[in-house]
């Protein structure tokens, strides 16, 4: 092997200019795919803990999953019926509080309930449809993060006044409120009510903070003219990851539409999925092209020293020793590649997490990224692959010379 | 009479095609130790072919070739490359030295790849062959840095590394000057006078072939003459300077 790797050195080393430019391109190649592995599952990644953190991991509403059937559709299985009206639902989760009891002894994570609500708020002249939710402050810092996104004022500051609200901070810059400033909440039901700014958040959504406010659950229960009702029930799972089996559970148990955050977001989810096929597919791509230079290199030394060749198997060199010093630089130039790779990819990313921006959608100025060993080993293990892949075809064809159509054809 | 180191039986080698060309057609040679041939034949006649086929370079069409009267026509590649390597020593007309390697790494290679001596033996071996053939003063120059025939020089230095009982050598001298080709003519000589070689050598100097012990003339691939000249090795030594030549080459 040390012959083997001696004559393979001095190849390479004496191709300098050539070497140097087939390990730039692996390093190119790698250093490109740890940075976008590392941006692309960096983005990724901030962006589910987001919605995790944002998001309830479970939302159970009012609303059935399978619309109730028809009593003539249970009398008359063939039969089928068309402009038939539904039976009239009374809003609201039925018996709220027994329905989180029987979930407390099971669900692995807190529960609160809650009431989605929407109203127009009206204030200094101006009329915005918000959305209103009616809140236990006690259960709600369990479940959500609303109490850390305080920026004035607390949860509890929603006792301090018999109608008080916490508005986004957005909103409430939009509308020129401030604390204490007194509004009116009408509803869709024509409940129409003063409420006082008692706090102001701040989510980091945009259209959350322009948009929501909250208020106690009896407040909101006022503005829905019921009282009493609650039509959704928010959980916070231990491990947000099992939401999804969770809430088909309690879908099963309660009849009730319970849905996780990844089906909420199912959408995005796919769009992540597909952004990783890209992303893999781009990487691959990179590597592949690092890899042709390799070929071209390991190509151009076979091709340069078929006079050597024939005349190391002329000394009898076997086709493996010949084959294997081909391969060998193959993977030099591979190894030297990723090294350089690894460290040129880092740079690359401390210097991409480094860069400051603005997004209208959110707080966010650095970009996230994930340095993660898993995208380092991945990316030299391609290059590798590659190298060996680009070398072992000129290498096999080195060993396959016949020493004597050289020997022959020499001067 | 000893047994032959090489024998060749009814070896014929033919280059298939549209036209088949026969190369080398029914010799039947056999060498034995110490002994110093000449191949000559005009151009073309199959005198580097038939050199080829005895040094397992090339297989032969038909026939077979014994080495060591072991048949090789059946041996694997491996065990052809085994036999080139341990019992076979080559010289070309060109030297056929790796241009990056100095030339005392470059008498290394054999040894390396036999992998019989240990690095520090090897190195002591390589230093000591160039030596005794009066490359002292260039272990670690490159073959570039060196006149053809310090070249040619190093190519039978390489050829000798590990202990070959038979040296091949295709137009040895073919590429050099007169006191160059006596030189290395003179290390051959010695090579079978003092180390008890044997020594193949493809020529077409019938002078150089003359003073050889046995000359095998090729014609259109056939073994036209196999003849012994009858000349005592070093009764004629040809112009140039092979002192400090084969006469010091160390053995093993």
């Amino acid at each position: 092997m040390k012959l083997v790797l001696s004559i393979a050195w001095t190849h390479v080393r004496h191709r300098a200019r050539q070497t140097l430019v087939a390990i730039a391109g692996v390093m190119t190649g790698v250093a490109f795919s740890v940075m976008m592995a590392a941006m692309m599952e960096g983005s990724q990644d901030d962006f589910i803990r987001t919605l995790v953190d944002a998001l309830p991991h479970i939302s159970i509403t009012d609303e059935l999953r399978r619309p109730s059937r028809q009593p003539a559709d249970r009398v008359f299985a063939a039969a089928e019926f068309h402009g038939l009206i539904p039976n009239v639902r009374r809003p609201g989760i039925k018996n709220p509080m027994a329905t989180i009891a029987s979930l407390q002894s099971w669900v692995p994570g807190a529960l609160t309930a809650s009431v989605q609500s929407k109203a127009v708020l009206r204030y200094a002249g101006r009329n915005l449809t918000v959305s209103i939710i009616g809140i236990d402050p006690h259960t709600e810092r369990e479940v959500s993060t609303l109490a850390s996104h305080m920026r004035q004022g607390n949860l509890n500051s929603l006792y301090r006044s018999s109608h008080a609200i916490l508005l986004g901070d957005r909103l409430a810059a939009k509308i020129g409120a401030r604390v204490n400033s007194n509004l009116t909440l009408a509803s869709a039901q024509g409940v129409s009510m003063n409420a006082t700014v008692a706090g102001t958040f701040h989510s980091g959504f945009r259209a959350t903070d322009e948009t929501t406010g909250y208020v106690l659950l009896r407040t909101a229960q006022i503005l829905e003219r019921q009282t009493g009702i609650i039509n959704e029930i928010r959980i916070r799972t231990n491990d947000p990851m099992q939401a999804r089996l969770i809430s088909e559970r309690i879908g099963e148990q309660t009849g009730y539409k319970a849905i996780s955050w990844q089906e909420a977001q199912e959408d995005l989810l796919s769009a992540i999925t597909l952004r990783n096929i890209l992303m893999y597919t781009i990487v691959g791509a990179i590597l592949l092209v690092a890899s042709f230079g390799t070929y071209n290199i390991i190509s151009t030394i076979t091709h340069e020293k078929t006079r050597d060749i024939a005349i190391l198997k002329s000394l009898g060199f076997r086709d493996r020793t010949i084959r294997a010093i081909f391969i060998v630089e193959a993977l030099l130039i591979g190894l030297t590649g990723a090294a350089l790779g690894w460290v040129f990819g880092y740079l690359l990313t401390r210097g991409l997490a480094s860069l400051e921006f603005k997004t209208p959608f959110s707080d966010y100025n650095h970009l996230p990224v994930l340095y993660s060993l898993k995208h380092y080993l991945l990316a030299g293990a391609v290059a590798l692959v590659s190298s060996l892949v680009a070398g072992y075809f000129p290498a096999r064809a080195a060993a396959r010379l016949h020493p004597v159509d050289i020997i022959r054809g020499a001067t | 009479m000893s047994p032959p180191l090489i024998e060749a039986r009814k070896m014929t080698k033919v280059l298939p095609g549209e036209v088949p060309v026969t190369l080398v057609a029914d010799i039947d040679l056999a060498i034995a130790p110490r002994e110093f041939i000449a191949i000559t034949g005009p151009s073309g006649s199959g005198k580097s072919s038939l050199l080829y086929l005895l040094g397992l370079l090339d297989l032969p069409s038909r026939g077979d070739v014994l080495i060591d009267g072991r048949s090789t026509t059946a041996m694997s590649e491996e065990d052809r490359a085994e036999v080139r390597l341990s019992r076979l020593g080559f010289v070309f007309q060109f030297h056929f030295l790796l241009p990056e390697f100095s030339i005392a790494e470059n008498v290394a290679l054999p040894m390396r790849a036999l992998g019989r001596l240990s690095p520090r033996a090897i190195s002591q071996r390589a230093e000591e062959l160039l030596t005794s053939l009066g490359l002292a003063d260039h272990l670690r120059k490159t073959p570039d840095k060196l006149s053809g025939g310090q070249r040619q020089r190093v190519a039978v230095a390489r050829a000798l590394a590990n202990d070959p009982p038979v040296i091949l050598a295709d137009e040895p001298t073919g590429s050099l000057d007169t006191a160059a080709t006596a030189q290395v003519f003179g290390i051959l000589r010695d090579l079978v006078l003092i180390r008890g070689k044997t020594v193949v050598a493809v020529t077409h100097d019938l002078n150089l072939a003359a003073q050889m012990q046995r000359r095998v003339h090729i014609i259109d691939g056939r073994l036209a003459q196999d003849e012994l000249t009858h000349r005592a090795l070093g009764a004629s030594i040809p112009p140039g300077d092979s002192a400090g030549s084969a006469g010091q080459a160390p053995s093993r």
